[in-house]
């Protein structure tokens, strides 16, 4: 169980491989602004029924505002 | 936040799972596209404008010279290869630069702006120092452009919501 920090060059490629990109801040924030064609899954909600519509084949980028 | 999302999703039988950890403010700084009810608010990338004189570390200030006074800009800006802005060349230091390098003549790190900063901020900024513009820069340093103080007060004032 582990995962991959990344920054913005490998963002980028993963993009561009159909990435799956996941903003976790509260709804109001994702509202306001968020990268385009992100999905909000709030972290306070991140769980098992919140995560089905994602696709568990493809790559999965998380963030939020500024990693903290 | 995003490091704990990662690693909840992974939690969850996530098997290829990445963290932006540098997230929005890394994107937005970019001056990106994004997406949202804030997006009709000007910031400094819509108002950049790229026609500043640049020049490397080793070129000789007469040729940068000329430039600069075709420009409309008092000055010249000294990039990396990669286009990091490294310093500034004002045209008093290049008149009396006679042979000398931009490297001997220019002033290290000149303060920039992200791309994102709000018009509203840079406004009150430029007419505080006073400054006619800034250099806008992306979060590795390297130069975008600059937004000139002119284009930021020719904008209509926003509307009251």
């Amino acid at each position: 169980m582990s995962y991959t920090p990344i920054t913005y060059p490998r963002l980028c490629e993963l993009l561009d491989a159909d990435t799956q990109l996941v903003e976790v801040l509260p709804q109001a924030e994702y509202t306001e602004e968020h990268l385009p064609g992100a999905i909000n899954i709030p972290l306070k909600t991140l769980n098992a029924q919140s995560t089905a519509l994602l696709d568990r084949n493809r790559a999965v980028v998380v963030y939020c505002f500024d990693g903290l | 936040m995003s490091p704990r999302a990662a690693c909840r999703l992974a939690t969850l039988g996530f098997n290829n799972v990445y963290d932006y950890v540098a997230g929005k403010a890394d994107w937005l700084a970019r001056g990106l596209p994004r997406e949202g009810e804030k997006t009709a608010e000007r910031r400094a990338f819509d108002l950049v404008v790229d026609d500043v004189v640049r020049c490397g570390l080793a070129d000789r200030v007469s040729e940068i010279c000329e430039q600069v006074a075709a420009s409309r800009y008092g000055y010249a800006f000294v990039v990396s290869p990669a286009g990091i802005l490294l310093g500034r060349l004002r045209r008093s230091a290049l008149e009396t630069g006679g042979d000398a390098t931009a490297e001997q003549l220019m002033e290290a790190g000149p303060s920039t702006i992200r791309a994102d900063a709000a018009l509203e901020t840079l406004a009150h900024r430029m007419r505080t120092k006073p400054l006619t513009a800034l250099p806008v820069t992306t979060p590795e340093g390297e130069l975008l452009g600059v937004v000139r103080r002119d284009d930021i007060e020719s904008e209509p004032a926003p509307r009251a919501s």
